[in-house]
Formats: C-alpha cells, sequence, structure tokens
C-alpha cells in the first residue's frame, strides 16, 4: 500500500533532506516560470519597452525644462538611477498578474495536489520575476548608456546601485504576489496594481527633485520607499551622501517584505 | 478500513451561504473504478477537491490509502494522481515540459521523470507534439496530457475529474480505452461525469449526487436495472404496420410503450436481448423498421426515476463552485 514509502520518508524528514526538497521544488518552478517568460515575451516586452519611453521623454522632450542645477550633474545622470527605480515598480505589476493568472488556469490546484513544497511555488515566481528584473535593469542601463548617461563615481557603486534596487525590487515582487493571489483575476491585477505603484513613482524624486514640489507633499515624496530607493541609487551613481539613503532603502525593503510576504502566504492559502 | 482505496464518510463543505457538499459517504474498493455521476453543481468536483487535497471540508472524514487528506495531507498527495476541470497543466510548457515538471514536483528524480514522461506520450499517440507547446494542442490531446500528468508518479489512486467533457466521440472513446487499461493496472480510479453511459462503460460502481448528497450508491446493473430502461423507437413504413408492430412485440418490453403516428416507442429493462426479440418477431411477420433507434436513459431521466425531479429544476446549487 506504502508505493512511496521511501521517497516519502526522505521527503517529510527535517534538517538537510527538506531543505534540499524546497530547493529543488522552487527550481522546478522558477524554470517554469523562466520558460513561460521567454515562450510568451509579451511581459519581458512591456516592461522594456516602457522604461525606454520614459527615458527617451525625460531625456529629451521634458529634460530641457527641469533644473537640476542644485545636483551637480547633467539631467540625464539625475534621471537614470530614477528610471531604474521606475523600471522595477511597474514590472513588479507583471508578477501579480502572472500569479493571478496561475490561480485562474487551475494551476496553483495542480500544485496543491502535489506533495511539493508549499513555499516553492511563491519562491519560483519572485525568483524568476528576479532573474527578468535583473535582465531589463541591464537593458535599460544599456539604453541609460547610449543617451549619454554617465557614472560619476565608479563601477563598484554603480553595480552596487543596481543591487539596492533589484534587492527593492523583490520586496515589490511580493507585494504584488499577495495582490494577484487576494484578487486572483489577471485584470483586477493589473488595474488594482497600477493606482497604488503610480503615485509611488510620479510624487517621488524619480523625475524631478522634491524641492520644486509643495510642502506639503515634500514629505511624503522625500521618504517613500520610491524616492528613497532611488535616491540611493543616485547617490550611488553620482557621488554625495550615501550611507544613510541606502540604509533607509534597505530598511523599506525588510519592512515591507516583513509585511507583504506572510501575507502573500496567507493570501496563497486561500487563494483556492 | 481493509481493502478501501478511497473512503469518504459525512463529508460537508460550505462555500459561504452555499451548500456544496452535505454529508457525503461512499468506498471505492482498490482496483476499481468508481463513478460519481451527477448534474453541474451536484458537489462532484467538490469532492474531488477535498480527496487531492487542494480545498479542506468542513465536517467528516475522507481518507487515501489510509491517509487522512485533513491530518495527513502530504501523505495523502503521495498516493493520488489528477486530472481533469481540477487542475491544470501549463499551456506555454511543450508536453515533456509538463509532465517533467509534474514528475519532480511528485518527488520522483528527474531522470527518471524523463523517462516516464517519454513512455506516457508514447503511450497516449503524444510523441510528435512532445516538443510543441500546449498551447497549439487539441482538446483531445490536451486531455490525454492531462491524464499522462496524473500518472507520471505511478499513483494509486486516481481522480479523474470529468475528463472527457467537451471532448468528441473519438477522443472520448480513446480516453475511455486509457482509462480502462489503468484500471487493468491495479489503479483505482474515481471518476466523476455528467453522462451516464460514460459512468455505465467504465464504472463498476456508481454513486448519484444530487445537491451535495449521495442519492443512490450501487453497481451499475442494479443501478441501471432500478432505473428502466432502455428505449427502443422503430419508425415503421406507415401508421398501420406500426400498430401491428406494437401488438406484435408488445410482449418483449412492457414499460410504457406507446404508438406515436408511425412511431413505436418501447421502454426495455434488458435492452439487447430486447432488441434482438424485436427484430425476430418483426422479421418472422415480415415486418422492417425504417428506422431504428436505442436509447439508454439520459442523466435527466436518471435524476427524475431517483428524486422525482429534473436536476437542474432545483437551482440551488452551488454551480459557480461546481465547474463545467
Amino acid at each position: 500500500m506504502e508505493a512511496n514509502t521511501a521517497v516519502e520518508v526522505g521527503r517529510l524528514s527535517r534538517g538537510p533532506a527538506r531543505v534540499i526538497g524546497v530547493a529543488r521544488d522552487t527550481l522546478a518552478i522558477t524554470r517554469r516560470n523562466l520558460t513561460g517568460l521567454i515562450r510568451v515575451p509579451r511581459f519581458f516586452v512591456f516592461t522594456i519597452i516602457q522604461p525606454i519611453i520614459f527615458v527617451l521623454l525625460f531625456r529629451y522632450v521634458f529634460g530641457g525644462a527641469i533644473s537640476v542645477t542644485t545636483t551637480g550633474v547633467p539631467y540625464v545622470d539625475y534621471l537614470m538611477p530614477g528610471i531604474f527605480v521606475q523600471t522595477v515598480a511597474f514590472g513588479s505589476i507583471t508578477t501579480g498578474i502572472s500569479m493571478a493568472t496561475d490561480v485562474q488556469s487551475g494551476m496553483l490546484e495542480r500544485f496543491r495536489s502535489l506533495p511539493m513544497a508549499r513555499s516553492a511555488v511563491l519562491a519560483g515566481r519572485t525568483v524568476a520575476d528576479l532573474a527578468r528584473t535583473t535582465v531589463v535593469l541591464v537593458i535599460i542601463s544599456a539604453v541609460g548608456f547610449a543617451v549619454g548617461f554617465r557614472i560619476n563615481t565608479n563601477v563598484a557603486s554603480f553595480v552596487g546601485s543596481l543591487l539596492i534596487v533589484l534587492l527593492f525590487a523583490y520586496a515589490l515582487l511580493w507585494v504584488f504576489s499577495a495582490v494577484g493571489l487576494a484578487l486572483k483575476d489577471p485584470e483586477s491585477a493589473q488595474a488594482a496594481s497600477f493606482p497604488v505603484i503610480a503615485p509611488l513613482v510620479f510624487a517621488s524624486s524619480v523625475f524631478v527633485p522634491v524641492s520644486t514640489m509643495p510642502s506639503w507633499l515634500r514629505g511624503f515624496a522625500t521618504y517613500q520607499p520610491v524616492s528613497v530607493t532611488a535616491s540611493a541609487a543616485r547617490a550611488l551613481c553620482n557621488g554625495g551622501p550615501t550611507l544613510s539613503w541606502v540604509l533607509q532603502s534597505i530598511a523599506w525593503t525588510i519592512g515591507i517584505l516583513l509585511v507583504c510576504a506572510p501575507l502573500a502566504v496567507w493570501s496563497y492559502r486561500r487563494a483556492v | 478500513m481493509g481493502d478501501a482505496a478511497i473512503m469518504v464518510e459525512g463529508l460537508r463543505k460550505n462555500y459561504g451561504e452555499v451548500v456544496a457538499l452535505q454529508g457525503v459517504d461512499f468506498e471505492v474498493p482498490v482496483g476499481t473504478i468508481f463513478g460519481l455521476l451527477g448534474p453541474n453543481g451536484a458537489g462532484k468536483t467538490t469532492t474531488v477537491r477535498i480527496l487531492s487535497t487542494i480545498i479542506r471540508a468542513d465536517g467528516g472524514h475522507a481518507e487515501v490509502m489510509g491517509h487522512d487528506v485533513s491530518a495527513d495531507p502530504v501523505g495523502a498527495r503521495f498516493q493520488i494522481g489528477l486530472a481533469g476541470q481540477s487542475a491544470s497543466v501549463d499551456a506555454n510548457l511543450t508536453g515533456l515540459e509538463n509532465l517533467v515538471l509534474v514528475g519532480m514536483l511528485a518527488q520522483i528524480p528527474k531522470r527518471l521523470a524523463r523517462s516516464r514522461a517519454n513512455e506516457l506520450l508514447e503511450r497516449f499517440f503524444l510523441s510528435d507534439a512532445a516538443g510543441r507547446p500546449l498551447r497549439t494542442y487539441s482538446g483531445g490531446m490536451r486531455r490525454r496530457l492531462d491524464v499522462a500528468a496524473a500518472l507520471i508518479a505511478r499513483p494509486p489512486v486516481l481522480f479523474l475529474d470529468e475528463p472527457t467533457t467537451g471532448l468528441d466521440i473519438q477522443s472520448r472513446t480513446e480516453l475511455w480505452e486509457v482509462i480502462r487499461e489503468l484500471v487493468r493496472d491495479g489503479s483505482t480510479v474515481l471518476l466523476t461525469t455528467q453522462y451516464l453511459e460514460e459512468a455505465d462503460r467504465l464504472a463498476g460502481r456508481i454513486a448519484v449526487i444530487d445537491k451535495g448528497t449521495v442519492v443512490a450508491n450501487d453497481t451499475t446493473t442494479a443501478l441501471k436495472a432500478r432505473l428502466g430502461s432502455t428505449t427502443i423507437e422503430l419508425e415503421m413504413g406507415s401508421e398501420e404496420e406500426a400498430i401491428r408492430s406494437d401488438a406484435l412485440v408488445g410482449h418483449v418490453c412492457t414499460l410504457a410503450n406507446e404508438v406515436e403516428g408511425k412511431t413505436v416507442r418501447m421502454g426495455c429493462v434488458q435492452g439487447p436481448q430486447a432488441l434482438i426479440e424485436t427484430l425476430r418477431v418483426l422479421g418472422e411477420n415480415g415486418l422492417e423498421p425504417v428506422n431504428l433507434e436505442v436509447r439508454e436513459p439520459t442523466l435527466d431521466e436518471v435524476f427524475l426515476a431517483l428524486t422525482g425531479e429534473h436536476p437542474l429544476d432545483g437551482g440551488s446549487g452551488p454551480a459557480s463552485k461546481d465547474g463545467g
């Protein structure tokens, strides 16, 4: 009767065997998600085209009208670290859409009926989307260099700026995983995500210095997570006071993860 | 619990205000096909979802190969394979990739998953399509792959949730053959269906489920005998011939015989024998029907016989949660 006893015992054991089991399942789900991203490049294209439009728009259309003389660097150097954060912020919405699609298609039900690590579904989704985000960020950096963006510090700091943005992106992926699992419908997930992310991206230091904003907005626009991360990435690329912004960004990242990862796990349990 | 592969006792489930299951009981012996027959919203899919640990029951008790699905869901998951409308495969992955993924998540080694996947693709006539994304598969191919995915870990118990809904007759017949083969190999199958014909052809035992309760649970033969009736319809050359035929063969079947214009309609308990006898008697008397139709009772008629009402008249079933 116990056809799979040997496997079962190994799988259910604690310690190293369990960790290996979780890692193996996560890897399988990650591969599945990456294959989907490559076969249906819709999300990939969407998350690349949109920030490129913003780069061109702000570099060549609005840029001339925006004064950043106080920062001591050309506007394109001010803009690009902000664009990095904008790219990952809007891109993370697709995580919610993918999660909701898995609920709707019955994929999550399949996973639930299998003797796999439950955590692998969320881990595999966020890891795959982090990989996608990394590729997109590298491409956007190249676009930035092509339109005149220059690093004013050093290569290590520039890589650091990408890492701080990716760290923040990982927290956002959990936010939108939770949204997608709670709404269970790709269209609703997209519709609900934009109003959350848009004010954070636009009422921020991403495109313009907050000093030009009305005083009632300035506090929010300076210390909200998107701005703080943009400021951290900017300091790493352009120089100036860096550590405080980096620490604030990491604090936001950890704070968001602490709230949203359990929320995502909770909605995952209730999603089917 | 003896030889029961699946044991279900007093299973209850509500979706908010809607009662999906109100005390479902049945047992499925090892190595048999058990049919769960009912209309949309009867509770078939809810039952399968509880047994396959996708959702939890609100009350009652269910075991798969001795593993309590709520106390030991992981143990239960090692015993089951699931195909049909309750669980999906990935449209963007190829047939082979889907099977390997499900195999790996069922905790079999990758190499073994790969070799079994190739075997299954061959067995289900999908070898040529093994490298194509599922998006390009026809409905019949997709259902076959779905069943293959349920088999990759060689679980002793299979849940097939309306496996042939929406398939054309040829694909349906092919899939039936596959299901019969599985049981020859020793598997236990729980099959849900809306089609009496399907349950009749495959299952040794059928539970009829309506509005979240089992209204009948019997062997297929006993159930059909209880329900009557195969309908034989003879269309004769003229009204006069029809009346003559009715007089001659009326004794063969005695359930609700009638003549309507050129048509003689007879309700028979033993369909095949009745048909042979009818044609023999008519032939001996030089009569030949211009058209002949033999109908098994429809699900509607089964429900009428068992519950005294048409399945869709109630309208209170949790149709939204139970899918198609």
